[in-house]
């Protein structure tokens, strides 16, 4: 299973922590700490994967953004990649042509996004149309019941 | 500016969240966060009743400034209000704060799970959703107990949507791992082992997560799903790319699944059905020759998917074991991914090969890349690429290409990443071991290793270096010749003085023939190192001075010249001066005989289990399948993710601990076994001394010890003991009966009682001392003074408060010590006591029980924290273990008495076997706070105990050890 997900910056900024595990909070702000220095210290093509204590570790940048994640022993570090590539595409979809003051502005909406893909660490719905799809009918809910404010 | 705003636009939230960004400095940032915390706070807390919208937005203006990293101390009553909000806007958000604030406060718990029973049951399906997505997340035992029940009904209930379906395997999978025993097998199995057959890819997909953690616990309940795993894997690797429409991915048939099936498949054996077996191999058949096809799709994205795929495949193969030609392919297919252009791949394919290496079907097929991987080892960039490749030299390593590989490995070292010199040098100890068929390329290889890098080379190395030529008479001399012309560089590393020491000192003899190593050449020799190394090494070669005058006479003036001399006789360093001191009088009076005996060679060790292997067990990196790859795998297919926890449990029956062959020369059987000693063991010999001179009651002497008493009986007046404190024997008989409490009796004899009453919180102390006269007589000129020896003062401070200086007849003086704990220590202090009584004076000194397991501040955990952490501590140096045998009844509840009485929490349900104890706390110290773990494993059959203890801190782990072991 996935442990977390961290999207951050090439300034160490992070800009989105999914924990799959309960950690305790000052735990997880070592953990960040040690991806960023340890993800942003890596030459330019070196392999995407590293070995972190017990847990294998799968990143890659996108734009200015560096997404990572860390896996159990036993997953596949390849289809991990993948997870980070479909989770950015479902974002490009959801926002069209996603960048980094997209997620920083409607971090709320990148949560729920991810929910939709990843749930307790696991890849709940691989396609891209039935995410999108569940994505798009809730934001029609909302607005169906933002109208009557008109704000 | 926010970029887009789709959806519901929270104008304030986007303003805000500019605001910050435009902060100039993380004082502004702060400032402005608490200005806009102040305003949400009194909106809360206003009269008037703030609407939906307005609470969404504060709610998620607290969130944002949480995942800043602020604390955020309320607004949870809000988030919780919005939950069982009509608008699903609002609910939604709600959700989200929820999910990341987890907050096990449980009034607010018990609000959350009733709005999450209500939007279970509102048959709602996005509103399922958001509530089985909070309980996925949450995850906690409040939410087990409350919905263990309920999701599985939704899971297997016919009229559920799929995608509520989804939600609620992967929530009943989260369940399931966090509170395994409040979700039960029941009739619910058999029917999610059929959501395999399910229609929607999408609940296949999900569904098979969570058949395969349930499989990996318990296989028996989930074997059927063999066939139907088979059946699906072979519809999706035969279908054509675009049958599967959205889930084909880039051109590839549903990869998520093909993995997640193929993994399922890794919980079993082959199945033994002869048609599923053949459409199986049929399948991974498949899978390989798609791999020589030519690449439907230029984007990465296709062949990662395609690889992730194989490398799944391949895995399976590795782990069924018996399909030679499949084996071969596969070892044919990393071969060629050996060279790929993708980093990636060179990566997996060496991480791979490695277990393939230890199939005896694939190990000479994996053989055959050597030179491409020695060639990885030397020009690849990436440093855990080179890493793996030195993992996969050490897996295909084997008699025929050992010496080959050992070199390779011997020359990268020069270069090697300082991270990752340790474990190589660990691996060509192993290696040069294993494979030695002349041990004088053995004792070439770890000189080398120690001049190549010699600060990576651990205590483990050079002892079992001397415990190998010790008991190998051919390579003896050998040794003794290379280690002295190693010697002979102007600039050697310590570890190989030590070796050379140690070395010379046994075996000096056989090289004393020639004229270029006389005795005075060697002595000379070793003595231009002296002064240059650690006290530890100093001790060593003292040892090896005391041998050299047993081996030759002809240089024993000189040597005594050296022990006489002041910077020895009277050294500041207790340790150094003690062996000096002993060593010039056994040389003056012993006979020779008795020297003969005394500093006989040492004799062969039993053989072990090398040490070296051990300590690589401990580091276990990946690279080390190779050499228990078959516990490994018994552990995934039973265990699963919980391997590893296992491991330290099935080692815990290993009948020797590590540590015990760690010390080559600490042989009890052995004459004059202390004088080689290591360092750590060297208090024995103190102690010894204490024994002649006080005669106080000190641990049972060993046998080798007896033997110095023996050869120094007579001489006990002539043997300078340097006791601080003069004035007789240290009580201690009471002592350890503290370690575990506070309060009692510390000291009695005719005319004095003393009892304790302590408190300790965090690193400070307070005791109270009571001295009880006996007697009807006056004590006079009472003094009591505490004296911290040594290294204590500066890790201890106890200040006494003065006392009055008589205590009438009968009567009781109390006296307050307070105690702070600057860092961590292992003496305790001493308590000198002295008052006149009928004219005389008396003096007693008594032992204070002040330990360090007084300042541990309990620390509760649930299982998965502990062994996380005990993974955490798993360096070497941080674990000490015991094992020994039971002095008391084994009794539950004492040990548990115990344990919680030494400080730690007593933690319950975190070890899988019941039987055994664990705990964990906090040493406080006044510069530090130590985290400790402990473990202890009762064995009632052999009445015997192994405690272990993790801690950041070598020391403390050693004490902690030592202090509790002398407890059962």
């Amino acid at each position: 299973m996935m442990h977390f997900l961290l999207l951050f910056s090439r300034q160490g900024k992070l800009r989105l922590q999914k924990w799959f595990t309960p950690i305790p909070e000052r735990e997880k702000k070592k953990i960040v700490r040690d991806m960023t220095t340890m993800v942003l210290g890596r030459k330019p093509r070196s392999c995407n994967f590293l070995h972190w204590k017990d847990l294998k570790i799968v990143y890659k940048k996108y734009a200015s953004l560096y997404f990572c994640c860390g896996l159990d022993a036993e997953e596949n570090e390849l289809l991990a990649l993948e997870v980070l590539h479909r989770y950015v595409e479902l974002l490009d979809k959801y926002f069209g042509n996603v960048c980094e003051l997209d997620i920083i502005f409607n971090f709320e909406k990148a949560y729920f996004i991810l929910d939709e893909f990843l749930l307790g660490g696991e890849v709940q719905e691989t396609s891209k149309q039935v995410v999108s799809r569940s994505i798009e009918a809730s934001d029609m809910l909302q607005e169906v019941s933002e109208r009557p404010r008109s704000r | 500016m926010p970029a887009v705003s789709k959806g519901d636009g929270m104008r304030g939230l986007a303003v805000f969240i500019s605001d910050i960004r435009n902060c100039k400095s993380k004082e502004a940032e702060i400032k402005r966060i608490n200005k806009e915390l102040a305003n949400i706070r009194s909106k809360f807390k206003g009269d008037k009743a703030l609407d939906g919208y307005s609470k969404k937005k504060y709610v998620c203006k607290l969130l944002f400034i949480f995942l800043l990293g602020h604390d955020i101390d309320f607004g949870h009553m809000e988030a919780v209000n919005l939950l069982s909000s009509n608008k699903y806007t609002e609910k939604q958000i709600g959700y989200l704060f929820i999910s990341v604030l987890v907050n096990s406060n449980s009034d607010l718990i018990s609000l959350i799970n009733n709005a999450i029973k209500n939007d279970l049951s509102s048959r709602n399906p996005t509103f399922m959703n958001l509530a089985l997505h909070c309980i996925a997340n949450v995850g906690s035992r409040e939410m087990a107990e409350a919905f263990a029940a309920e999701v599985p009904r939704i899971l297997v209930a016919g009229d559920t949507m799929d995608s509520v379906k989804q939600s609620a395997a992967l929530c009943l999978l989260r369940l399931n791992r966090t509170s395994p025993d409040l979700v039960p097998m029941g009739e619910w199995t058999t029917r999610v082992v059929h959501l395999l057959n399910d229609q929607h890819l999408g609940v296949v997909t999900a569904a098979t997560s969570l058949i395969t953690t349930l499989a990996q616990k318990s296989p028996e309940d989930f074997k059927t799903s063999v066939s139907l795993a088979v059946a699906r894997l072979s519809r999706i690797v035969s279908s054509a790319s675009t049958d599967l429409q959205d889930y084909t991915y880039y051109f590839v048939a549903a990869p998520w699944l093909s993995v997640k099936l193929l993994r399922l498949l890794q919980c079993y054996p082959p199945p033994e059905d002869g048609a599923i077996r053949g459409r199986l191999t049929e399948c991974l058949e498949t899978i390989l020759n798609k791999a020589q096809e030519p690449p439907k799709s230029k984007k990465v994205q296709h062949s990662n998917a395609k690889n992730a795929v194989l490398f799944e495949a391949i895995s399976l193969i590795i782990h069924h074991d018996s399909e030679p030609t499949l084996l071969v392919r596969a070892c044919n297919q990393l071969g060629q991914f050996l060279q790929h252009r993708e980093t990636n791949l060179r990566y997996l394919a060496l991480e791979s090969m490695c277990t393939l290496a230890s199939s005896e079907f694939s190990h000479e097929a994996v053989k055959t890349h050597i030179e491409t991987v020695i060639n990885a080892l030397k020009s690849e960039r990436d440093v855990s690429v080179r890493q793996r490749a030195v993992d996969l030299l050490y897996a295909m390593c084997d008699r025929s290409n050992a010496k080959q590989i050992v070199a390779e490995m011997l020359s990268y070292l020069e270069t090697a990443d300082y991270s990752i010199r340790e474990e190589i040098v660990l691996k060509v100890a192993i290696l040069a071991e294993k494979y030695a068929v002349d041990y004088t390329w053995y004792v070439d290889t770890i000189l080398n290793l120690i001049r190549f890098a010699g600060d990576y080379v651990s205590d483990e190395v050079w002892y079992r270096v001397i415990q190998i030529v010790i008991n190998r008479d051919e390579v003896q001399g050998y040794a003794a010749k290379t280690v002295f012309e190693a010697l002979q560089a102007p600039a050697c590393h310590e570890n190989l003085v030590k070796v050379g020491g140690y070395i010379l000192g046994e075996f000096g003899n056989l090289i004393a023939g020639d004229s270029r190593s006389s005795p005075l050449i060697q002595f000379d020799l070793l003595h231009s190192k002296f002064h240059l190394c650690s006290v530890p090494t100093r001790a060593l070669l003292l040892s090896a001075y005391i041998k050299f005058i047993n081996l030759f006479p002809e240089v024993k003036g000189t040597i005594q010249e050296v022990l006489r001399s002041d910077s020895q006789l009277r050294n500041a360093d207790v340790e150094l001066q003690q062996r000096a001191v002993e060593y010039l009088r056994l040389s003056c009076i012993a006979s020779t005989d008795i020297l003969a005996t005394v500093l006989e060679e040492m004799p062969p060790f039993p053989e072990r289990e090398s040490s070296i292997l051990a300590k690589l067990k401990r580091k276990k990196g990946p690279g080390n399948l190779h050499l228990d790859l078959d516990e490994n795998r018994k552990e995934r297919s039973v265990n699963g993710g919980t391997a590893d926890h296992s491991s330290t449990t099935s080692n815990a029956k290993a009948p020797m601990p590590p540590q015990a062959s760690a010390v080559p020369v600490l042989r009890s059987a052995g004459p004059l076994f202390q004088v080689f000693a290591s360092p750590t063991t060297s208090t024995d010999l103190l102690g010894l001394g204490s024994t002649i001179a006080t005669q106080n009651s000190a641990p049972p002497a060993s046998k080798g010890a007896s033997l110095l008493v023996d050869v120094f009986s007579g001489n006990t007046a002539a043997f300078p003991v340097e006791t601080p404190v003069a004035v007789g024997p240290v009580a201690d008989e009471n002592f350890s009966r503290f370690v575990c409490k506070n309060n009692g009796v510390l000291y009695e004899n005719q005319l004095l009682q003393i009892g304790l009453k302590s408190e300790f919180r965090q690193n400070l102390g307070r005791m109270y001392v009571f001295f009880g006269n006996k007697t009807s007589t006056q004590f006079m000129n009472f003094a009591a003074s505490v004296v911290c020896q040594d290294a204590l003062q500066a890790q201890l401070n106890v200040h006494a408060k003065p006392a009055d200086p008589t205590v009438d007849g009968g009567a009781q003086l109390q006296q307050i010590l307070n105690i702070e704990c600057v860092s961590d220590f292992v003496d305790a202090p001493v308590l000198n006591i002295q008052f006149r009584y009928g004219g005389t004076l008396q003096n007693i000194a008594v032992k204070l029980p002040i330990t360090l397991n007084k300042f541990f501040q309990p620390t509760e955990m649930t299982s998965l924290d502990f062994f996380q952490r005990w993974k955490q501590l798993g360096a070497p140096q941080q674990e000490v273990q015991n094992i020994f045998k039971a002095r008391h009844s084994m009794d539950i509840e004492v040990t548990k008495a115990k344990i919680m009485g030494f400080g730690a929490a007593l933690l319950d349900g975190v070890d899988p076997n019941p039987f055994n104890f664990v705990g964990a706390g906090v040493i406080h110290t006044k510069t530090t706070q130590v985290g400790c773990l402990l473990r202890l494993e009762p064995n009632t059959q052999a009445q015997m105990y192994r405690l272990t203890l993790r801690t950041s801190r070598g020391t403390v782990s050693q004490r902690l050890c030592d202090l509790l072991s002398e407890q059962f």
